[in-house]
């Protein structure tokens, strides 16, 4: 189980049974739009309110995954999930409609990886036979609660990001058809004294490579040993700052590909995004809609997800402190023989 | 004032702070202060014309015509805010759409709307001066001490 200093890794082979990915109507628009499972037309969602909207996301995604999975409601054991918003109300309240044990968690926008990272935990020591883990965020509850209302005529810095509107969510089997989740490495909290909240991916960037290094310490691997390792949301200055880091101490990522979700999900040239895309739904769809679909096509036989979190508040910046960054790693692989159904 | 920021960060700290600063991309201030010029100058032509034909129209001289010109230019400001165009205009704009009366305006605006959802009174009510709130408390401050200034230069000048 437990591997090195703070890796997990599953012998038991918790499969990802099923994802889904739910969006607003910008990221539809974006270069990714193919491989989400809904896109909503109305960043409202029909509701009073954008915290509303944030709720019925999830809800959504959690229905869709729970369906994918050919699985009733009834039939998840537990649910574990979180979100940007003050008391994680938007997870919370989404639980309340589901009605199936819940673990709210928070980890700002590494979320989606802490509680997939969980949920195969929970799996693979037979806690639970299906577990639904999943995250979602919205830009206009994140503008509002974290920068200024969303109408005002501020001007954003070219290396802000632009919060995700989404939600996804999986679904962790102990058996069934899908790629297997192998191991997890929980990150430790990384500051490295960036207090600017529009340069996030700056302050992240320590994070992803802390806990990637400790991935590969604790296996003992390299880079080599994935087609593709993916950060969350460290976007053009905090991807760059990764590479930076992983050049200095000598680790050679080069020899896999890497990329980041805040960087793919939106097309630069035509949307308006800054340095790219971040919030809790980043990752989450970009790994349950696209990373998920190219694995299932085979395209991607092993995947390194490193969900990255800035864990500060407003109050703490206007305060003075800094920026504590968080990153989790799950690796998820492609298994011949559970792909088939097993 | 850069050097003392990074005095209480260990070594490692500040080495990775000197790197993001590297890789930060810069704001175009040429381009920023350039487009400001054109938006904020733009505004100000509006505000000219509506004056102009507030006396031309409206019988009002140049005194009068100022109250209802700001008046009509916080009203375009306000719808422009609700249709969901005036932070498309701040990010490109910039100070130009952010200093004007508009741009005040759009704060209080904004933030209106923004806090609705928590109801009339302690929703809008109480947030409506989350931004312009503390532009009108240091505005009043500031105008105090000028004003206590301006007394003391004219009992010094001997005037009365």
């Amino acid at each position: 189980m437990q591997q090195g200093h703070q890796t997990w890794v599953f012998n038991n082979r918790p499969v990802i049974a099923s994802t889904a990915a739910v969006v607003g109507p910008f990221e539809g628009r974006g270069p990714l739009a193919n491989d989400f499972d809904l896109i909503h037309g109305d960043s409202t969602l029909n509701q009073e309110s954008w915290e509303k909207a944030e709720k019925v996301l999830f809800e959504d995604a959690a229905q869709l995954a729970i369906e994918q999975a050919g699985l009733l409601k009834e039939q998840i054991d537990f649910f574990i999930g979180g979100d940007l918003m003050n008391q994680i109300i938007s997870t919370s309240y989404a639980a309340r409609t589901l009605s199936i044990p819940y673990l709210g968690v928070f980890g700002a926008c590494s979320t989606s990886m802490e509680s997939l990272a969980l949920a195969a935990y929970l799996v693979n020591t037979r806690g639970g036979k299906n577990v639904l883990a999943g995250t979602c965020s919205h830009n206009s509850t994140a503008e509002k609660q974290f920068r200024y209302p969303t109408e005002y005529g501020s001007q954003k810095p070219p290396y802000a990001q632009y919060t995700v509107t989404g939600a996804g969510a999986a679904v962790v089997s102990s058996k069934g058809k899908g790629p297997v989740i192998t191991s997890a490495t929980m990150g430790r909290v990384i500051d490295m004294g960036i207090k600017d909240p529009f340069n996030m991916g700056a302050a992240m960037a320590p994070a992803a490579v802390d806990t990637i290094t400790a991935h590969f310490r604790d296996l003992r691997i390299g880079p080599e040993e994935y087609d593709m390792i993916v950060t969350g949301d460290l976007a053009q200055v905090g991807h760059g700052l990764a590479r930076d880091l992983f050049e200095k101490h000598g680790i050679p990522i080069h020899k896999t590909d890497f990329q980041d979700c805040g960087m793919m999900i939106y097309d630069y040239n035509t949307q308006m995004v800054q340095a790219g895309g971040s919030g809790c739904a980043c990752s989450a769809v970009v790994t349950y809609g696209h990373l998920m679909k190219r694995m299932n096509r085979g395209e991607i036989r092993k995947l390194l997800v490193v969900a990255t979190g800035a864990l500060m508040s407003p109050l703490a910046m206007q305060q003075g402190e800094s920026i504590p960054a968080i990153a989790h790693a799950v690796s998820i692989h492609y298994d011949d023989e559970t792909m088939k159904g097993g | 004032m850069a050097n003392n920021k990074l005095k209480k960060l260990t070594p490692v700290q500040q080495e990775y702070q000197r790197m993001a600063l590297a890789k930060q991309p810069k704001r175009k201030t040429l381009r920023n202060v350039l487009r400001a010029f054109l938006t904020g100058g733009l505004i100000c032509v509006l505000g000219q014309a509506i004056t102009n034909a507030f006396v031309h129209w409206g019988g009002m001289d140049k005194v009068k015509a100022g109250n209802p010109t700001v008046a009509v230019l916080i009203l375009i400001s306000v719808i422009l805010t609700s249709l969901g165009l005036y932070d498309k205009i701040g990010q490109w704009a910039g100070a130009g759409s952010a200093v004007p009366v508009t741009g005040f305006a759009n704060s209080m605006a904004s933030a209106a709307i923004e806090h609705r959802s928590e109801g009339l009174v302690l929703g809008t009510g109480a947030n409506m001066f989350e931004l312009a709130g503390s532009v009108i408390v240091f505005g009043t401050v500031a105008a105090f001490i000028i004003g206590n200034i301006h007394m003391v230069i004219k009992l010094a000048m001997g005037g009365g």
